[in-house]
């Protein structure tokens, strides 16, 4: 057992790298639950987002043509989910548990000729002087786009949901689809965009997984990444900066594990490896004391009759 | 009589099923106080989401400041100066006063900018509001406040009011009404829904009166009493519940200091809840919704749980048991909302029975259900209260509202209860069948069993209880005899005016 071995600079710069997937798919399902929908397919447009991206980075050798094919990928999916629990009004769990297996199928299936293909590397950024710095360099000016991506969405998303009239009619249907549509505004049209740019953000997360940090396709190489961000946005209180906060520590923790693996520390591997999963989950229950905060309307499905 | 300012022509609007509204035909003047009275389900509320956008009719024609009218949406609708105040509250709990105005508002400015001019507008129309409180937190005056001050902040040209007072004490209605005279004096029309009459004599110009949907008549509200108001909607002649003296027996339930905490957030604590009953005795309990009715009754019910000695029933601690063994006991209970807590909506009327009358009724021997004593059962309530189906193998949802509270009560009546708990019994229900229910607890009292009716309708309470008591914030007040207790009592007791500031107008 060698400790010393662990580099922390190295390790906060992983802890990013490791964390951006659930982040991306979780602030994805923060939207789509303000707006008053719970969407269980997180993993499933997740794994679907791996494989699109990864075969269209494969195929074209461009990861940013990648990362685009995977948000479209992932909202084509959440479209499924829009038909079924907007338009026939399914119910949105057993919709969502179904768009979860659909994609992990579908994706398996597309991805039979990718297995041990080895994609493109993705360009980190390099800024002269600033990449360098001791510490902070490596930490902060030293990752690929998507990173800096998730960060500023997480901001985007507080500030729209919190200053502008957009976010305000967001958390409204959220709030009470009646009251909303009463008031005049199109509750479904609201929620199905929602749902789009959750299943875009989900397919993101998941390219991240298989052209980044992974990368390579596996079946089933998301998992359980979409349950995680799912179970971030409830203990995160719904809040953005909160599910940065978790996201982070499900990233650290994940690093850390697998540091402590590679330096052979005396825990059976499978503990060290269901780590991330429970501290991540026993820490945000004990933060999310606040629960008035879910939207009221959370998983109601609305129809404008009368 | 002043301008026309809006011109119903033949309105008309069908649904599967039944016609909502059919040639509707009359006119709004500008600043006039125009009434439309009716029954549950007679068609006011559709006709004037038609005014409002939210249900096109299926023929005629709207005309307004003699032009053509035909709003596709609300929005159109509040751009041509129609502003709506809605009967059950389109307000969102969890955003602030501010927020809630900007939603309902086409452009709305910034926010500090808006609750600058909350303050002004709220001020000056005596309705004090602060624009950062939750709504959640706002009492149900506040919240009407609230939904009107965001109509006047788009200077309407008519303001809709749909059934606007049945949340307000007395005092509030009272606040209220000095607010929509001062409006009408600067020349804003108001179109007002309401079935309670005394209120329309007093602040309404003009009365239009519809039955089925259909128009049936005109009146000047000041020059015509309420009975008759009364019989033109219900197309009859009113049998008023017939009430025997009663002498009042033992006590037949009490409960004593009784102090339960909310159940949820935007739920009520019960504080120091002391309450009587005896054999013969019907209790009426009232109060503006929302201040702890629901949580009442779950106590008595025993679908809330306390220490044992803070529910007695004849001098028995019944605090521990659960509604099953209350029952078994006497103790029965019909709750407010009729589908979803007091009948299952989807299985029949019988499975309904059942899940209520087993105990008492023997329907169920090893835990096998009886079926066919079951659909006796059933067949009992819907023969002895007048239920409108087909048979008992109908779902409770294919009800409708008046007709399935037939069913709720007369359920838990026919189990012959010692104390029966019911939650605004008549709630949404035509004058014809509340009659009949009212007639029934009565009957049900005479018998000797005691009975605690908890209604937010006052006439209702007056009518048949012995006693009355209000619950406001959680808090029961002392019980006074109805015999001689005025309606400016009645309102304090229920908490006055709340604590809200008098409209200075």
């Amino acid at each position: 057992m060698d400790l010393s071995a662990i580099n922390p600079v190295q390790l906060i710069a992983f802890l990013m790298v490791a964390a951006t997937p659930v982040l991306l798919a979780a602030i994805g399902e923060l939207v789509v639950e303000k707006s008053g929908v719970l969407n269980l397919g997180v993993e499933g447009m997740m794994i679907t987002g791996a494989i699109a991206g990864f075969a269209a980075t494969v195929e074209t050798g461009s990861p940013t043509i990648g990362f685009i094919a995977a948000a479209v990928a992932g909202a084509l999916l959440s479209c499924l989910f829009v038909v079924l629990t907007q338009f026939a009004l399914a119910n949105q769990v057993a919709s969502g548990l179904a768009l979860t297996l659909f994609g992990l199928g579908l994706s398996a299936l597309l991805g039979q000729s990718y297995v041990g293909v080895k994609p493109p590397a993705t360009a980190k950024i390099d800024i002269p002087v600033l990449t360098d710095l001791p510490v902070i360099g490596p930490i902060l000016f030293n990752h690929d786009l998507m990173v800096y991506f998730g960060i500023a969405l997480v901001a985007a998303t507080w500030a729209v949901l919190k200053y502008s009239r957009a976010g305000l009619v967001l958390r409204a249907v959220g709030e009470s689809h009646d009251a909303a549509h009463a008031l005049g505004y199109k509750v479904v049209r609201i929620r199905i965009l929602a749902i789009l740019f959750g299943g875009a953000c989900a397919g993101l997360g998941g390219a991240y997984i298989s052209l980044i940090r992974v990368p390579q396709w596996t079946e089933g190489m998301t998992a359980g990444i979409g349950w995680i961000a799912l179970a971030l946005v409830v203990f995160a209180s719904w809040k953005p900066w909160r599910a940065l906060l978790g996201a982070y520590l499900f990233g650290g923790v994940t690093v850390v594990q697998l540091n402590l693996q590679a330096a052979g520390v005396a825990i059976p591997v499978e503990y060290l490896a269901m780590s991330p999963y429970l501290i991540t989950i026993v820490v945000l229950v004990i933060l999310s004391a606040d629960k008035s905060s879910a939207p009221a309307a959370l998983g109601r499905a609305f129809h404008a009759s009368r | 009589m002043s301008d026309v300012l809006l011109s119903l022509k033949g309105l008309t609007k069908a649904y599967p099923g039944v016609v909502a509204n059919d040639h509707v035909s009359f006119d709004i003047g500008v600043g006039e106080v125009h009434a439309l009275l009716g029954e549950n389900g007679a068609g006011k509320s559709t006709l004037v989401k038609m005014i409002y956008g939210l249900v096109k009719p299926d023929s005629g024609e709207m005309v307004l400041n003699d032009a053509p009218y035909m709003p596709a949406e609300p929005r159109a609708a509040r751009a041509d100066g129609i502003a709506m105040v809605f009967q059950h509250f389109s307000l969102f709990d969890a955003l602030n006063v501010a927020e809630n105005i900007a939603l309902g508002m086409e452009n709305p400015p910034p926010m500090r900018d808006l609750a600058q001019r909350i303050k002004s507008v709220s001020e000056n129309y005596g309705l004090p509001l602060d624009p950062f409180r939750a709504v959640g937190d706002l009492s149900a005056g506040e919240r009407q406040r609230v939904e009107i001050i965001r109509c006047l902040l788009q200077d309407p040209k008519l303001l809709i009011m749909d059934e606007p007072t049945s949340v307000l004490t007395p005092q509030e209605v009272e606040i209220l009404f000095q607010t929509l005279r001062k409006l009408k004096s600067e020349g804003t029309s108001i179109l007002y829904i309401s079935h309670k009459l005394e209120e329309i004599r007093s602040l309404c110009d003009f009365a239009t009166i519809l039955r089925l949907g259909q128009n049936v008549g005109a009146c000047v509200p000041r020059d015509t009493s309420a009975r008759d108001m009364a019989e033109m909607m219900v197309g009859a002649a009113l049998k008023t519940p017939e009430r025997g003296g009663r002498d009042l027996g033992p006590v037949a339930l009490s409960i004593r200091g009784l102090s339960v905490p909310a159940p949820s957030a935007f739920g009520t604590a019960l504080k120091d809840v002391t309450l009587t009953v005896h054999k013969g005795e019907i209790l009426g309990i009232g109060g503006v919704a929302g201040n702890g009715q629901d949580e009442l009754l779950s106590v008595l019910s025993g679908e809330v749980l306390c220490a044992p000695g803070e529910v007695l029933l004849h001098g028995d601690a019944i605090g521990q048991m659960n509604p099953t063994k209350r029952r078994k006991l006497g103790v029965l209970a019909a709750p407010e909302e009729r589908l979803g807590h007091a009948a299952a909506p989807d299985m029949s009327l019988t499975e309904n029975a059942l899940l209520t009358g087993s105990v008492r009724q023997g329907l169920e021997t090893r835990g096998m259900i009886n079926w066919s004593r079951a659909k006796g059962f059933a067949e009992a309530v819907i023969a002895g209260f007048d239920v409108r189906t087909p048979g008992p193998g109908n779902a409770a949802r294919s009800l409708s509202g008046g007709n399935l509270q037939k069913f709720v009560i007369g359920r838990e009546v026919l189990q012959d209860p010692d104390v029966l708990v019911v939650n605004q019994p008549t709630w949404g229900v035509d004058a014809a069948a509340a009659a009949a229910i009212r007639q029934a607890l009565l009957d049900l009292a005479a018998k000797g069993a005691a009975v605690i009716c908890i209604s937010q309708d006052l006439d209702e309470l007056m009518e048949i209880s012995d006693n009355f008591a209000a619950l406001n914030e959680g808090r029961l007040s002392n019980p006074r005899s109805t015999q001689g207790l005025t309606v400016d009592e009645i309102g304090l007791m229920m908490g006055g005016a709340h604590g809200m500031e008098v409209a200075h107008v």
